[in-house]
């Protein structure tokens, strides 16, 4: 498994959503450009895993996030953890959509 | 040997039953199934109350301001404080504190002030880091990182793996080569601050305990002080054994908390499902695997107890401290696989924390030494100088 997420983006819509499994993951959302705007993680008390929390994301949209990606992945605790440090290492931050939310305490990563 | 607690122990263990049951398990009923945090605002609350019971810092010794708790009544609140989802690697989600590093016991006065009072106020994290991609059950030869001393103190280069809490500690413990030509011997102990420039975390180890991770670490020319030598150069290898053997016993007593727990459910289940017409409980199938529960849980329990006994009786306990971890941690994982199969579909769900023990159990047979490495202890000092 690659450290950071690359798969191809997909249109966040509502019909593109509905598609999606009801498994545990993570998912990322991105601005037009593919700028990394919110990580996320659907747990094991989402309704419909990454479906659900991709349904709240639509509702709630973070600002500027119009694509999607995602990752079927029953470590969504650690590998949630591991995106936000890596997104950290690389940006200096976290996704403008992260902040002001409930967040792990996040550790220091410098991968190669 | 007495196994019967004590007045004074029945009354502390009965308190800690009493605060897993009333304010941790409901708590962690709003938690995710795979959470080991507890928020911030419940965590302060509930390291408040068992400050006020008195038990804050379970681990640390009296002369360092801990409650100076025997092994034995450790065993005992060991099994107690498990007994929740999170509870066989984050028991009661840490608020009754960690004794962090005891290795830094041992440190000098210097030492001590920077780093281990820090510590023990929480002010500080810290890390250990002994095993290596070359292996991790044979420490003494499989280190490969190398520390060469130069005029300033030493530099060290080399990597570990499998460490915990590196990415979020300031400070840890590095177990480095100081001389190539002596196995054991030629082992050292340093103190490394985190922020120093060579310290890197290059990875996260993702396991079985999705709600926790290891780390993979590199030292690229870290250059280190003589004054971060813990004890003396080549003799790292001592203190990292002594205080292994001595935490194996709370380590095996932690596996029991969540079997426990498993086999209570698992009862109660039993004597509330109907099939066919008729209860669990009254299917001999059903009874003797709550029998054989019964058996790994109180024979597991003695063996904790025993190397406990022998611990703070100031006797040796090598040998007593690997059978209890092995006994444990196998009996431990039969006890929540049978559960599991009492509760049939349910057991399998994260509805139940039975899956979450299941996952982490199986990481107690390889962790603190895996279960063959203890046999092959236990052969050691049984067969003594036959083996050679």
């Amino acid at each position: 498994m690659a450290i950071r997420m690359t798969k191809p983006w997909t249109p966040l819509t509502s019909e593109n959503v509905k598609k999606l499994p009801g498994q545990l993951g993570v998912f990322q959302l991105a601005d037009d450009a593919g700028k990394v705007v919110f990580i996320g993680f659907a747990g094991g008390r989402s309704l419909f895993g990454v479906r659900s929390e991709l349904e709240k994301a639509l509702a709630e949209l973070p600002a500027g996030a119009t694509q999607f990606r995602v990752e079927i992945n029953q470590q969504y605790t650690t590998r949630y953890q591991e995106l936000l440090m890596v997104h950290v290492y690389d940006h200096g931050g976290i996704p403008a959509g992260n902040v002001g939310k409930p967040l792990p305490r996040l550790g220091r990563l410098s991968p190669v | 040997m007495n196994f019967e607690p004590s007045e004074e122990q029945k009354a502390i263990v009965a308190q800690v039953r009493r605060f897993v049951r009333e304010e941790i398990v409901p708590l962690e009923d709003k938690l995710d199934p795979d959470a080991s945090e507890l928020p911030e605002d419940e965590r302060t609350r509930l390291v408040d109350k068992v400050k006020a019971m008195g038990l804050y810092g379970l681990d640390i010794p009296a002369e360092f301001g801990g409650p100076g708790i025997d092994m034995s009544t450790r065993v005992l609140l060991a099994i107690e404080m498990g007994q929740h989802r999170a509870g066989l690697y984050v028991p009661c989600y840490g608020v009754f504190g960690a004794a962090g590093l005891a290795q830094l016991y041992e440190a000098t006065d210097e030492q001590k002030e920077k780093y281990l009072h820090p510590m023990l106020r929480g002010e500080k994290r810290a890390f250990f880091g002994l095993t290596e991609p070359s292996g991790g059950s044979d420490p003494a030869r499989a280190i490969r990182t190398r520390a060469v001393k130069t005029n300033e103190g030493w530099t060290i280069n080399g990597s570990k793996v499998f460490i915990s809490g590196a990415d979020k500690a300031d400070f840890g413990l590095v177990f480095a080569r100081t001389d190539p030509e002596k196995g054991r011997g030629g082992v050292t102990c340093f103190i490394v601050e985190t922020s120093w420039p060579g310290f890197h975390v290059r990875r996260i180890v993702h396991t079985l305990r999705s709600s926790h991770y290891a780390t993979e670490l590199a030292f690229d020319d870290l250059k280190v002080p003589h004054s971060a030598v813990l004890g003396e150069v080549n003799k790292g290898f001592a203190i990292a054994n002594e205080r292994l053997s001595r935490q194996r016993i709370p380590y095996a007593a932690q596996c029991l908390g969540p079997a426990y727990k498993a086999h209570e459910l698992a009862i109660d289940y039993a004597k509330q499902r109907e099939t066919f017409g008729a209860k669990l409980a009254s299917r001999q199938a059903i009874q003797w695997m709550l029998v054989d529960n019964e058996i790994d849980l109180r024979q597991a329990t003695l063996m904790c107890l025993a190397a406990a006994g022998k611990c703070d009786a100031r006797e040796p306990f090598r040998m007593e401290a690997g059978l209890a971890k092995l006994v444990a941690s196998e009996a431990a994982g039969r006890v929540v696989d049978r559960s599991m199969q009492i509760f049939g579909g349910y057991g399998m769900t994260k509805d139940f924390p039975f899956e979450r023990w299941y996952r982490e159990l199986r990481i107690r047979r390889v962790g603190e030494g895996p279960n063959e490495v203890q046999r092959h202890v236990v052969a050691r000092d049984l067969l003594g100088d036959s083996l050679r």
